[in-house]
């Protein structure tokens, strides 16, 4: 057999991240006495350069690397998504790290590397780097919920996010290798023509797998019933790094339920999408119920992720043949306005952090259109959005997937649905309340540095902007699942 | 090229709205007033030629504007308006003049804020009433909660946080099902959100059902229509003055105009056969309301309960399907705008310096307030619908429409004239005669220039349109025609 040198170009993007990555490692190492800015520095330059590698070398849906390696619009777009995310959250979080005393190079690090398993999911191309970006995107995300080592409940959210992990990372394994068993390979586009051409063989081990890897998938997304994890982790971790849980992981997780189940087992897909369907409508029943109940608002926007994932999902199973690419649009489309939405609500939550205090219950956002009406017209404009009311982006994100799935024929569920949206429209409702109808307690408003107060402004306004003008980003949406699956 | 009128009468007030925010600070109230005051003041300017430049013979959709919107769905920003809603918008921009006026002293905190969302609320509206594309018209309505929403909650009264949360959560409901009405039918029209499409649909009875309890959840909240209205006089008792006004003069005929636009012409046929229906409910409205009107110990919700009762007469007339009924209802619709805004800001003089809105409070203030007395007679008259006034109009027409559909109903309709006398007119008496019965009345200013201006202006119309309805009634002949012959054609 010959041996061939694969094309390394498509990688640049990783390589660049990876690159930047190391470079911190050894600043952090000699650089004692600005190594923490430097590396935040670096961070951001690395993160906007692996944004503009993707942009050069984005290109048609190809592999390299045997398999191993899928490049596609799909993937260009969430890495160019993941990317600018996690550059914001940076962004917004470094004045809460410095509240705390955590700002040190190894949490831009470790941001770092798990930007890098989510690029590295992203372009899975099969089941092994599916794995092993998962696994990079989780054990740094598991050390960053413990960073702040000295906080109880950061600890016991991080155990309970790698135990809970782990055990789902081991199912997902499981299945994987039952899928490998059934099909005898493990390239995502092998797997996908041995079960379009061998109709019935091993389907019982095959199917078995199947359920092993909606689990892990299920995980990764926080939905009903693999949920239990989120409330805590979200609530336990520090907000800047609940904000990149909330935000860039659910990209990664959307992209790795595309490559897994929209991509290599679409053939099982009348399989896995019954499961899904049981899992959104329970995510969103649960979710939006579990909410109301919260007084934390990181919990409570825990809970209202649980039913967003749920939400997602409807777009993601109402793939029926006629209209795949619209589905999956749909569920594309709502994927990226969350992890928008989802950024600047945390990144408010954590820019609102003075002396240590955390803004974590509802009641710390009571009265702040008496100081600052601006940040309360911004918090304001994101639960709106959250809640799903026009203009802003959230309902048509919300449109798009439930039109979708009314044309995949669930129009019960569809009522039931849009129901479940009411609810969530109180708990939404409910913290503009506290902003703008209770009296002030403190003085307590948006502070730190001018440049990412800027940033958080013009990326609450963009929900805005979107939700005038959502036909662009709509199209995008279509073409790049046109292009990649 | 032609000046797009209806996207000024949207976009100037939802723009100046933003500007004004920009004047928040608390020394700015001046400012943000008149900034506010003149933004109004244009939006309503321009939606003058609307009138002017109407062709009164067509029932064709005018003043259209088309343009790309949400390629992907086919969606279009499609505006026009026709003799049905034409009045609408103007009255809309109108009434946001005089809200702007009666909040100048009166609102002192967030001033700016208060004002822009007025603004922003009129510019949604007057989208409501002009949008031609279903999905354009689901953003604008309900993107109007948010600004009401906060208007009660922030200006409220006491119980303000419960009024506001009940207001938005039962219209949202409405209109979430609505949605899914608007998704089916986009669906079934092979992916048109045209309203001119949606009427031609040709759908089955059962099909067009659905549609029509779909739309009657979303309407008939907004109306409100008995037995959904409860939200009504608690949103009403807790809002601020102008947002009452806003409430009662243009937020209820949301629902009726939806009934026109939506209902009986994509569902024609389900109209029809729920019509009965329908009029039992208009009439429960009418009759028990008006007497649980009578009872009320409080003013606001005296005039609120008065407000569903008279959307009874509205609804009642649209389902009779004869242009007497519907032309009636319009006209109390109009008509119901100005006494109803003209009824709170009454009421809304009163609190502002009694701060007290129990009739029970009151006595006497005819002795004080000679000038105010004399206008609050009007409206109170025009409430009941006294001849020359333009309640007796709408009223007048519908019962004449009741009658010619079936005598029993009209005569029903009819105890209005005696129910409305009686709850309004006993308030009046409580409230304005007799001797002074507290000495806080007897500190009572009398209106001062700027109240007695909006007052006056608002009894002009309520005269006006008593005396001389034929421009009023004159621009919707042609539309009311053309929308009861498509009713009547049917779809089946």
């Amino acid at each position: 057999m010959e041996f061939q040198i694969p094309n390394f170009l498509p990688l640049l993007p990783e390589i660049t991240l990876a690159t930047f990555g190391l470079v911190i490692l050894l600043v952090v190492a000699f650089a004692r006495r600005c190594g923490t800015s430097l590396a935040f520095y670096l961070a951001q330059a690395g993160l906007l350069c692996a944004v503009v590698a993707t942009w050069m070398v984005a290109d048609e849906l190809n592999v390299t690397f045997g398999q191993m390696y899928l490049y596609s619009p799909l993937g260009d777009l969430l890495k160019m998504a993941t990317c600018l995310i996690v550059a914001g959250g940076l962004l917004y979080g470094r004045d809460y790290l410095r509240a705390h005393g955590m700002e040190t190079g190894e949490f831009y690090l470790l941001v770092l590397f798990a930007t890098l398993g989510i690029m590295v999911l992203v372009s899975a191309g099969s089941l092994l780097t599916v794995y092993i970006g998962l696994e990079m995107l989780s054990l740094a995300s598991y050390a960053l919920v413990a960073s702040n080592r000295d906080s109880a409940r950061a600890t016991e959210a991080a155990m309970k996010y790698f135990v809970l992990g782990a055990l789902a990372s081991g199912l997902l394994l499981y299945g994987m290798s039952m899928v490998y068993g059934a099909t005898q390979s493990l390239g995502l586009i092998d797997v996908a023509r041995t079960l379009f051409e061998q109709q019935a063989a091993n389907r019982t081990i095959l199917l078995f797998g199947l359920v092993f890897v909606v689990a892990g998938v299920a995980f990764k997304l926080g939905v009903v019933p693999f949920h239990m994890w989120l409330p805590d982790v979200y609530d336990g971790a520090p907000t800047p790094v609940t904000m990149f849980i909330a935000s860039a992981s659910k990209l990664a997780a959307f992209a790795m339920a595309c490559r897994l189940l929209a991509f290599g087992l679409w053939d099982l897909i009348e399989h896995w999408r019954h499961m899904l369907l049981f899992v959104a409508i329970a995510s969103i029943v649960l979710g939006n119920v579990a909410a109301i109940a919260q007084s934390s608002i990181k919990r409570m926007l825990a809970y209202s992720s649980i039913s967003h994932m749920g939400f997602l999902l409807l777009g993601f199973i109402s793939s029926v043949p006629a209209n795949i690419h619209h589905a999956y649009a749909s569920a594309l489309f709502y994927a990226l306005t969350y992890a928008l939405s989802s950024l600047a609500a945390f990144g408010i939550l954590s820019l609102m952090t003075r002396e240590g205090i955390d803004a974590e219950n509802i009641d710390d956002l009571r009265g702040l259109n008496k100081h600052s009406s601006w940040w309360a017209a911004m918090m304001a404009i994101v639960m709106f959005s959250m809640a799903g009311l026009p203009f802003f982006v959230g309902f048509f994100a919300k449109f798009f997937v439930l039109q979708a799935f009314w044309q995949a024929g669930y129009a019960v569920l569809t009522v039931i649905a849009v129901l479940m949206s009411l609810i969530g429209a109180f708990y939404y409702l409910r913290v503009v309340k506290v902003i703008f109808f209770d009296e002030a307690q403190d003085a307590r408003t948006v502070g730190g540095h001018w440049f990412a107060r800027g940033v958080l402004s013009a990326n609450v306004l963009a929900l805005a902007a979107l939700g005038l003008f959502p036909s662009l980003a709509m199209q995008l949406c279509v073409v790049v699942m046109q292009n990649s699956l | 090229m032609t000046i797009p009128f209806l996207s000024l009468s949207i976009w100037i007030p939802i723009f100046g709205g933003l500007l004004t925010l920009c004047a928040s600070k608390e020394r700015q109230a001046n400012l943000a007033r008149v900034l506010g005051l003149l933004f109004a003041i244009a939006g309503f300017l321009v939606t003058i030629p609307l009138y002017t430049g109407f062709d009164t013979g067509s029932s064709a959709m005018q003043f259209v504007e088309f343009r790309q919107w949400i390629v992907y769905f086919n969606a279009h920003y499609s505006l026009g308006v026709d003799g049905i809603s034409m009045p609408f918008v103007i009255l809309n921009s109108f009434i946001t003049v005089i809200v702007i006026l009666a909040c100048w002293e009166v609102v002192q905190v967030k001033v700016a804020q208060y004002i822009a969302a007025f603004l922003i609320m009129s510019g949604l509206m007057n989208g409501i009433f002009s949008a031609q594309d279903g999905l354009l018209f689901y953003v604008f309505f309900e993107a109007s909660l948010i600004p009401l929403y906060l208007a009660i909650g922030i200006w409220g009264g006491p119980n303000r946080v419960y009024a506001a949360l009940k207001f938005f959560l039962y219209t949202l409901l409405g209109s979430l099902l609505m949605l899914v009405a608007f998704i089916y039918l986009y669906l079934e029209s092979r992916g048109s959100f045209e309203l001119a499409d949606w009427h031609a649909l040709r759908l089955g009875l059962q099909s067009q059902s659905w549609i029509f309890w779909a739309f009657l959840a979303s309407f008939a909240v907004k109306v409100p229509m008995w037995p959904v209205h409860t939200w009504l006089p608690d949103a009403h008792v807790e809002a601020p003055t102008g947002g009452s006004v806003v409430l009662a003069a243009i937020a209820l005929k949301l629902g009726a105009y939806g009934f026109l636009r939506f209902s009986l012409p994509i569902a024609p046929d389900a109209s029809q056969y729920f019509a009965p229906l329908m009029i039992a409910l208009s009439l429960i409205a009418v009759i028990y309301i008006g007497f649980v009107a009578i009872v009320q110990a409080d003013m606001k919700k005296l005039v609120a309960y008065s407000s569903i009762s008279h959307m009874g007469f509205v609804t009642l007339g649209f389902f009779m399907f004869n242009p007497l009924g519907v032309e009636g209802a319009l006209v109390q619709m109009i008509s119901h705008g100005f006494v109803s805004a003209a009824m709170f800001l009454c009421i809304g003089v009163l609190y502002d310096r009694m701060h007290s809105r129990q009739i029970a409070d009151y006595g006497g203030v005819v002795n004080v307030m000679p000038r105010f007395a004399a206008l609050y007679m009007l409206f109170a008259m025009a409430n009941a619908g006294l001849p020359a006034t333009s309640g007796f109009v709408g009223e007048f027409m519908v019962i004449l429409g009741a009658v010619q559909f079936n005598f029993w109903v009209g005569f029903a309709a009819a105890t209005t004239l005696i129910l409305g006398a009686s709850y309004t007119l006993w308030m009046y008496k409580r409230v304005i005669f007799g001797a002074i019965t507290n000495p806080h009345v007897a500190e009572l200013q009398d209106i001062n220039g700027r109240e007695t201006l909006f007052l006056v202006v608002l009894a002009l119309c309520v005269l006006g349109m008593g005396i001389y309805p034929f421009p009023v009634t004159e621009v919707m002949h042609a539309s009311v025609a053309d929308l009861l012959a498509h009713v009547a054609a049917g779809k089946l």
